[in-house]
């Protein structure tokens, strides 16, 4: 516990600038890529990115990085989940 | 000689950090789910109706949308960086970063209501007259964009609402200011600024020594006190961020 406390305190601001950073590009690189008509890519591109995105914000942002192995595990369990919901939706209205 | 001792504990008590973001993560867990079932049904009407789709999210302001996506980063960025701020026990650029989050979700807001506004002055909100004439993908296009990006806009007023009571309580001076008096050596009491009495002993013979540890009133205290509360509405405000990101790129950019 005194650990995690000592570890929290050496989180450089300059870390979450550089994210922001980031982030800020590929909202650029998103948007720049939707003008591009690549069809059926776009789609998938945009979900890419969007996903990239999110990831920088719960690892750096939220901390995930820097937490216990069970956060880990419960944020895996909850994407499952929400794929396994989407998946069996899009089997069911596929084939319907 | 006769000596007493007193242990008295004032409100403090033990905080489990690790607990409560678990607990926090939790419920965010149930926000992905509610989210995660709309864009499922976003998802399947896009396959269903694709042109519709495709011909509405043209439609929309692409750079109002960016505009606000670039907002609500920052608004991430100045979160975290109140959290970073209370960690290092400064809560005077907590309070900052704290307060600019707040106008940044604020600013998101106002141009979420400009582009209602254009939206429905055009006629196109559910159930429009123009909109019923119009096919039934356009129509589910509209209701999933208002009940989307609505309840999306509902959580960031519930999170500025949230940040501005985490601002009143990192901001305000610490609680109080504790005095230990005695009148005749016999009542010894404690009092705060304002008079008002917080506890009272009273012993049988003239008290000599007393010797009195206070751990309650210390600034670091009140920071560290403070620092789950702000931690778990950051965690909150990070993932109302999270859902726009997503949201973003399916109504304004698949085009």
């Amino acid at each position: 516990m005194e650990e995690k406390m000592e570890k929290k305190n050496v989180r450089p601001f300059s870390t979450y600038l550089v994210i922001w950073l980031g982030l800020l590009m590929l909202t650029g690189v998103t948007v720049t890529v939707s003008g591009l008509n690549l069809g059926q890519w776009s789609v998938l591109g945009a979900i890419i990115i969007a996903a990239v995105k999110s990831t920088l914000v719960v690892l750096f942002f939220m901390h995930l990085k820097y937490e216990d192995r069970v956060f880990k595990i419960m944020l895996g369990l909850a994407i499952v989940t929400l794929a396994v919901i989407m998946v069996l939706t899009f089997v069911d209205v596929s084939f319907r | 000689m006769n000596m007493t001792t007193v242990v008295e504990t004032l409100p403090h008590g033990h905080k489990d950090h690790i607990g409560a973001r678990i607990g926090m993560w939790l419920f965010l867990f149930t926000e992905v789910l509610l989210f995660g079932g709309l864009f499922l049904l976003y998802s399947v009407y896009r396959s269903n109706f694709p042109e519709d789709f495709h011909y509405c999210a043209g439609n929309l302001d692409t750079l109002m949308g960016t505009v606000n996506t670039v907002i609500l980063l920052t608004s991430s960025l100045t979160m975290v960086l109140a959290v970073a701020n209370l960690e290092r026990k400064n809560r005077k650029y907590a309070s900052i970063f704290l307060l600019a989050t707040m106008l940044f979700g604020l600013l998101f807001l106002v141009n979420k209501y400009i582009e209602w506004s254009a939206k429905i002055e055009h006629g196109l909100f559910p159930n429009s007259e123009i909109l019923q004439q119009h096919t039934m993908g356009e129509n589910v296009f509209y209701s999933l964009y208002y009940l989307m990006t609505g309840l999306h806009g509902l959580h960031i007023v519930i999170g500025i609402i949230i940040l501005a009571v985490m601002f009143y309580q990192v901001a305000r001076k610490p609680r109080r200011k504790i005095r230990l008096s005695s009148v005749n050596a016999k009542d010894i009491n404690l009092t705060d600024q304002s008079g008002e009495t917080l506890w009272t002993h009273r012993e049988s013979e003239p008290v000599q020594t007393i010797e009195m540890a206070l751990v309650y009133n210390r600034h670091e205290d009140v920071a560290d006190r403070q620092l789950i509360k702000v931690e778990n509405s950051g965690l909150y405000w990070h993932l109302v961020d999270v859902i726009w990101i997503f949201l973003f790129p399916l109504f304004y950019l698949i085009t």
